[in-house]
């Protein structure tokens, strides 16, 4: 804490596809920043250890741990939060899917979850359900036992060849 | 009779019961728009950071709290002293565990502190960073004081105690006996005897416990927003210890963030939080953090479990004896106490099986770690694993094959009512039916022959058993009749608007599982009206009937009738002004899908919203004098049996790498009963959600601690839990036995999974160990266990 430092940042960032610009103490981890600065609610913090995955969101196209990253890193970034991925219909399907195949139970892993599981099925449209489980095995889920997820994952997966295939 | 009449409806096609429907709280959930107690900010908020004992046992001296005052955002600093002045300490004892004893618990630690944890002095600051700042340059003197750690040398008379006071360190010892053990011991063609280990661990819910806590001064009323389990029974404690009416004390409980038993127990932090709040007479606010979550939830199943089994010459269990001992931490934990994990193993060891000689014993006591409570399926996975590990020893003493074996012995489904060994009083259970479907599903037989082919590749795989028996539907004998203020009872109010929607306001809680869903499907079916119509509300206590919230899976099966009869009351009151404004017989029309029908032919006569018109808005119409409530509420409590016992079976298939000692899941099964299902698909995920909590136990989580009291394991970096790639896929099944008790015919569902799974895996790692002669009983079963047990690498005491 000595005083040669500058302890905040100015920062000019798109959030959900909206400007922010925000000055932010040095330290804040981005799901702070989002959380208290923000009102962005729906990222969740499980350990601010990077293990969890609780905090797992979308930051220039590539999923992070929102606890790994300071806020003021991301000058410039794009970040995408289960807010924003909701309002956009982004997911909308993958969301649908985890409510039908109760996917989830408390809810408090799943804003994360989701965010991994997009990525997945963005760069794999066919994953066996071994891929799905090794993909997701950095977010903790101590409700379901991990397999509606599993499920609801490959069934989106399904069906968007399926749709693929009838486009063609 | 309207009960019987009811009852068929119940079965008829398209009833709500028995069918899976999409939760209405989960599309919220999907979009990030729960409300956790994190997520509730409040004019004036503080926020509250602790400082804990990083000793195990320790004298507390000087507390300098200058330093913290001067960090900027700091307001005031709080210590154990302080706090006492504002909320007075507690005693967990029940009256009906004879001789149980603890000391009194202060909010903060105020002379001693006694595990590392201990929450010692308060920062109270602007923002949650600033009050952590305020913690690291908090300066306290400690004078370390011998620490208790091992629980096998507690009772020693040279081992120092915790609680000079009480006289020793014992709090709690349980002898059971029934039949003639000694003698069926004597007369058995073999005793079979092991010693088994259940690791110490911990709930580790994704959102950490949570609390924010508001006083006003000019109305002398706490409002809690708690993450908790049990609402009620905090309004009773946060009024008691904080000197309020119970009536001023609001506790409100939005979403939970998995609680599994976690968060049902009084916390010193919390309790100092809401001190705080009313010392300042503002809104506080407490999150713990991952590493105080680790060293302050309460931890659980720290036992060692010798047992015995004695068999005659056909494979018949003859005698059963175990001596359990469990370590608790410095208190027993408030209010339910400590001692129910223990006096559970004594009435559910052998639950399952038809014998009558037994002894059990449960010795429970103090340690300097963080105290044990209630956590999920309390005390079934620690019996169940003593069970089924003496059963498939003696099945092998007596050359059966297992399955065979359990067959000859669980008690058959025609022998009910049946009363156990430990005097546990069952209603109707399902044990041979569901071992059979169990069997068949798995292919028991084509399992066995893979088994052995591949045995012969040197591949090792096993197959465990593991049939169980789970308490659910507590009545007042689980904490009532022992003097602590937990409802065994639920209510529900159900009433209608003027739109014909409705809305139930319940005294159980939502944790996930799925209560709101369930309460909504029984709604809709008791008054009849379209699920949609439904919204239920619970988690606060100024708005729902007073009840016991959610453990011991009781939200359906008491919850659920509460809710049921409260419909069906509805329903009857709504006929009535019907029938006033048709002119018919009440009895003539019914309520179908949200329309006042006609009985006999189905034929609509007026939508609901009809009839709320004229009810809310021109009740001049209707003749004076006819009753016109469309509210009604119903309350319900299990009377004929203490509690709703169930059933069920598990399976594990292993694969044991014995060059690493890694076990690979396969697949499991589980095959349980649950009297009747009202959501197929929520039972099925509850059960999974068990099994791998119940796998967590039984292969990864372990609080591990050193000699002298240091929590070595305080992050989910060395706390392994179970990720998605190791789990298993599951199969579920299901044997409907319901209770008589109800109308609804309910039962729980919760602990099932936990119950099972880390007895099957248990038995199935030791059938693939067979032939190496090597054999674990020691959870969690880690690489290193297993490899000690086939003589690779020396055995480490852990
Ligand atoms: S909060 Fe970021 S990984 Fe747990
Ligand atoms: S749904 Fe509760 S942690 Fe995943």
């Amino acid at each position: 804490m000595t005083g040669s430092f500058s302890s905040h940042v100015e920062i000019t960032l798109r959030v959900n596809g909206e400007p922010v610009t925000a000055r932010v103490e040095a330290r804040r981890h981005l799901i702070d920043f989002l959380r208290l600065d923000l009102g962005l609610t729906g990222s969740h913090a499980g350990c601010e250890h990077g293990v969890c995955g609780a905090c797992t969101l979308r930051v220039d196209g590539e999923i992070v741990r929102g606890c790994l990253t300071l806020a003021a890193q991301l000058d410039g970034s794009e970040v995408w939060t289960i807010e924003g991925l909701s309002d956009s219909g982004a997911i909308r399907d993958l969301q649908d899917a985890f409510v039908a195949r109760n996917a989830l139970q408390c809810g408090f892993c799943t804003p994360g979850m989701l965010a991994a599981c997009a990525e997945l099925l963005d760069h794999n449209a066919d994953p066996s359900r071994d891929d799905i489980r090794e993909h997701i095995s950095g977010n903790y889920c101590r409700c379901t036992g991990y397999e509606a997820i599993v499920d609801a994952v490959a069934a989106v997966a399904a069906a968007r060849r399926g749709l693929a295939r009838a486009a063609e | 009779m309207t009960v019987n009449l009811h009852l068929s409806e119940l079965d008829r096609p398209n009833s709500y019961i028995g069918k899976t429907v999409p939760r209405p709280n989960a599309p919220r959930l999907v979009e990030g728009r729960g409300v956790y107690v994190d997520d509730v900010v409040l004019p004036r908020m503080v926020h509250v950071a602790f400082f804990r004992s990083p000793h195990a046992h320790a004298r507390i001296g000087e507390i300098a709290t200058a330093a913290a005052l001067a960090v900027p955002g700091v307001i005031r600093v709080f210590t154990g002293r302080d706090i006492a002045d504002i909320c007075s300490p507690w005693v967990a004892v029940l009256a009906h565990l004879k001789g149980l004893k603890s000391a009194p618990q202060h909010a903060l630690a105020v002379e001693r502190a006694t595990w590392v944890g201990e929450p010692v002095v308060a920062v109270v600051a602007a923002t949650r960073a600033a009050a952590e700042d305020g913690v690291a340059v908090l300066e306290v003197q400690f004078e370390p004081l011998p620490v208790v750690a091992d629980m096998e040398t507690a009772l020693d008379p040279d081992t120092p105690l915790i609680h000079p006071e009480l006289g020793d360190n014992l709090v709690f010892q349980r002898l059971h006996e029934k039949g003639e053990p000694d003698a069926a011991m004597a007369g058995a063609a073999k005793v079979v005897e092991a010693v088994f280990h259940t690791g110490r661990h911990t709930g580790v819910c994704l959102e950490p416990r949570s609390i924010l806590a508001n006083y006003s001064r000019p109305e002398n009323q706490l409002t809690v927003h708690h993450s908790t389990q049990a609402p009620h029974m905090m309004q009773t404690i946060f009024a008691k210890h904080l000197d309020l009416p119970e009536g001023n004390v609001r506790v409100i409980c939005g979403d939970v963030g998995g609680s599994y038993g976690v968060k049902v127990h009084v916390y010193p932090d919390e309790m100092a939080v809401a001190a705080i709040a009313k010392a300042m007479a503002r809104p506080v606010k407490f999150v713990a953090d991952r590493l105080e979550s680790f060293a302050s939830d309460i931890h659980a199943r720290d036992h060692r479990i010798k047992g015995r089994m004695g068999v005659d010459a056909q494979g018949r269990i003859v005698a059963m004896e175990i001596d359990d001992l469990t370590g608790i931490g410095p208190y027993s934990v408030y209010p339910r106490t400590s001692a129910i994990e223990g006096n559970q193993v004594v009435n559910l060891c052998g639950g399952p099986y038809d014998f009558q000689n037994y002894r059990a014993q449960t010795t429970v006591v103090l340690q300097n770690k963080t105290p044990t409570c209630q956590y999920r399926a309390v005390g079934h996975p620690i019996a169940t694993a003593v069970t089924e590990g003496l059963v498939d020893l003696a099945a092998d003493a007596i050359g059966l094959d297992p399955a065979e074996f359990r067959r000859r012995n669980i008690v058959r489904d025609d022998a009910y009512p049946y009363t156990s060994a430990a005097n546990m009083r069952f209603e109707g259970l399902s044990h041979q039916a569901s071992l059979e479907k169990l069997l068949t599903m798995m292919d028991y037989d084509a399992l066995r022959a893979e088994q052995v082919r591949l045995r012969e590749r040197g591949i090792h795989r096993g197959i465990g058993l593991a049939s169980f028996i789970e308490l659910t539907n507590p009545s007042p004998f689980m904490y009532g009749i022992g003097g602590a203020r937990i409802s065994a009872q639920d209510g529900c109010t159900v009433r209608m608007d003027p739109d014909g929607s409705v809305v139930a306001l319940s005294g159980v809680t939502e944790q996930g599982q799925g209560t709101d869903t369930i309460l909504a499907q029984v709604v809709a079916e008791g008054v009849g009206v379209p699920i949609e119509r439904v919204r239920v509300i619970t988690g606060d206590t100024q708005v729902t009937p007073y009840g016991g919230g959610t453990w011991a899976s009781r939200g359906a099966g008491i919850g659920g009738e509460a809710a049921l009869q409260a419909g069906l009351a509805l329903r009857e009151n709504i006929l009535v002004v019907a029938a006033a404004m048709l002119q018919a017989e009440a009895g003539a029309l019914d309520v179908v899908a949200g329309e006042i029908v006609d009985k006999a032919t189905g034929q609509p006569r007026m939508p609901l919203a009809e009839l709320g018109r004229i009810v809310y808005f021109r009740g001049d119409t209707l003749p004076k004098g006819l009753p016109r409530e469309l509210v009604a509420t119903r309350h319900f409590i299990t009377s004929d049996y203490p509690f709703a016992f169930t059933n069920g079976v598990q399976a594990s298939y292993v694969e044991v790498d014995v060059e690493t000692g890694f076990v690979r899941l396969l697949k499991h099964w589980c095959v349980e009963d649950c009297g009747r299902i009202i959501n197929p698909q929520l039972v099925d995920e509850q059960v999974r959600g068990g099994i791998v909590q119940g796998i967590g136990g039984a292969l990864y989580e372990h609080c591990l601690y050193s000699e002298d009291g240091q929590l070595m394991t305080a992050n989910m970096a060395d706390y392994l839990v179970p990720m998605a790639a190791e789990m298993p896929d599951m199969v579920i099944g299901h044997v409907e036995t319901p209770t008589r008790e109800s109308l609804l015919g309910a039962k729980g569902a919760g602990e099932a999974g936990t119950a099972g799974a880390p007895a099957a895996i248990m038995n199935a790692i030791n059938d693939a160990l067979k032939p190496f002669k090597a054999r674990v009983t020691a959870m969690p079963f880690t690489p290193e266990r297993i490899l000690a047990a086939l003589g690779t690498i020396p055995e480490r005491r852990l």
